[in-house]
């Protein structure tokens, strides 16, 4: 359940710009979790939910976007969407993929009152 | 804190360490230029354990005016990775080899960690830092081979993170031409989102646990360089198929080397210690020496 820490990250990277701003709320934070990255979307929210308690942004909304997962095949020299680490090139069923995207956490932008 | 696990809690301890300083330094700066260390910590030695964990901070900015939009576009693990960026340049110049052992526990880590600072202690300083929950049982079974160990508590976290592994790095203080072994915390799926700053994550797997495990936790499997299958004195009474582990492996890193070994027996170390001397040969400052 590292999602824990994680959300623990999402809440300090807010509280860091918030700081020096002149706000008193945060209303809705934006996430990119990429398909192939460590996090798993709904235990982000449940924790992010419990994190953010007593802080600046209590009830904010969490829009987490997923970045599709993509791969390069070795095998037929495509660029593919991969859903999984353990998929197979969907093009000629070849595992020598290199992942090339979807691995990214982000916290990319806040709504704030 | 967690409601399900209860994980990310702040009851930390680094053994050795004397009183509380969360250090926070979580400021923007951009990987890949050198820029001096401002933090050298003085090295205690006694035991005592400290507790720390930096709580959920509550402070805000007052002050109210209209809704908009704050871009902000950072990592979510961009305080660890800046952690871990400066262990990594801290060990690169302390000419250390840190290796970072993942894996579910009862995978004979500490069994194998303790046989190879037994056998290549004399020729090489062998550190470790401990990860566990709760104990200093695994430490312990460290130091009486002679090597020195340090134990991190996580209390409640599923992993090291590098913030508490460059604080053992402090109490541990290894010498140039060592090597660290960081034996994180028995766990097959949170230790591989977390960079320690280390050289290089090796998971291992015993022969006990299944074939299947690459493909059932590809996470660990993928962040890793050297797959360890452990416990091999066992194959004859286990339906372990290795070519197919190494195939699922591979299926999932195509770059992952293997090894095949027994802690116990002694089967096979040879070549992983082969393996640590090309590590450490291979590591960035010692290439520039």
């Amino acid at each position: 359940m590292h999602e824990m820490a994680l959300a623990e990250g999402v809440l300090q990277i807010v509280e860091d710009t918030v700081q020096g701003q002149s706000c008193s709320k945060v209303v809705k934070i934006w996430l990119e979790i990429g398909e192939l990255s460590h996090v798993e979307p709904a235990a982000m929210e449940f924790c992010f939910e419990a994190v953010v308690k007593g802080s600046i942004a209590e009830g904010a909304a969490l829009q987490i976007d997923r970045a599709p997962g993509k791969a390069w095949c070795h095998n037929c020299g495509h660029e593919v969407h991969v859903a999984s680490l353990i998929a197979a090139c969907p093009l000629c069923n070849g595992f020598k993929l290199q992942v090339t995207g979807g691995e990214d956490m982000r916290v990319k932008e806040m709504e704030v009152d | 804190m967690c409601t399900t696990c209860g994980c990310g809690g702040g009851d930390v301890k680094v053994e050795g360490e004397q009183g509380s300083h969360p250090h926070n330094h979580a400021h923007n700066h951009n990987h890949g230029h050198h820029h001096a260390d401002e933090h050298h910590h003085h090295h205690t030695h006694e035991n005592g354990d400290l507790d720390f964990g930096v709580g959920i901070s509550g402070t805000h900015a007052p002050g109210l005016s209209q809704t908009r939009i704050v871009q902000i576009e950072r990592d979510i693990l961009s305080k660890n990775d800046h952690q871990a960026w400066h262990n990594r340049d801290d060990l690169t110049r302390a000419g250390v080899l840190a290796l970072n052992l993942v894996s579910s526990p009862g995978s004979g880590k500490t069994t194998l960690l303790a046989r190879t600072a037994m056998d290549i202690g004399a020729k090489k300083q062998v550190s470790v830092i401990e990860g566990d929950q709760q104990t200093s049982l695994d430490a312990d079974r460290i130091r009486e081979t002679g090597a020195r160990a340090v134990q991190v508590n996580t209390g409640k976290g599923c992993h090291l993170d590098a913030e508490m592994v460059a604080r053992a790095i402090t109490q541990l203080a290894p010498e140039k031409d060592s090597v660290l072994f960081i034996e994180n915390v028995g766990n097959l799926v949170c230790p591989a989102a977390f960079d320690l700053g280390e050289a290089a994550k090796v998971v291992i797997l015993s022969v006990t646990e299944g074939e299947d495990k690459p493909l059932k936790y590809p996470d660990m499997f993928r962040a890793s360089k050297l797959m360890i299958l452990n416990k091999s004195d066992l194959l004859p009474y286990v339906p372990f198929d290795v070519d197919k582990c190494v195939e699922y492996a591979r299926r999932v890193n195509p770059e992952i080397e293997v090894l095949q070994l027994s802690a116990l027996s002694g089967e096979g170390l040879t070549a992983w210690y082969d393996w640590i001397e090309n590590a450490a040969i291979a590591r960035p400052s010692a290439a520039a020496e």
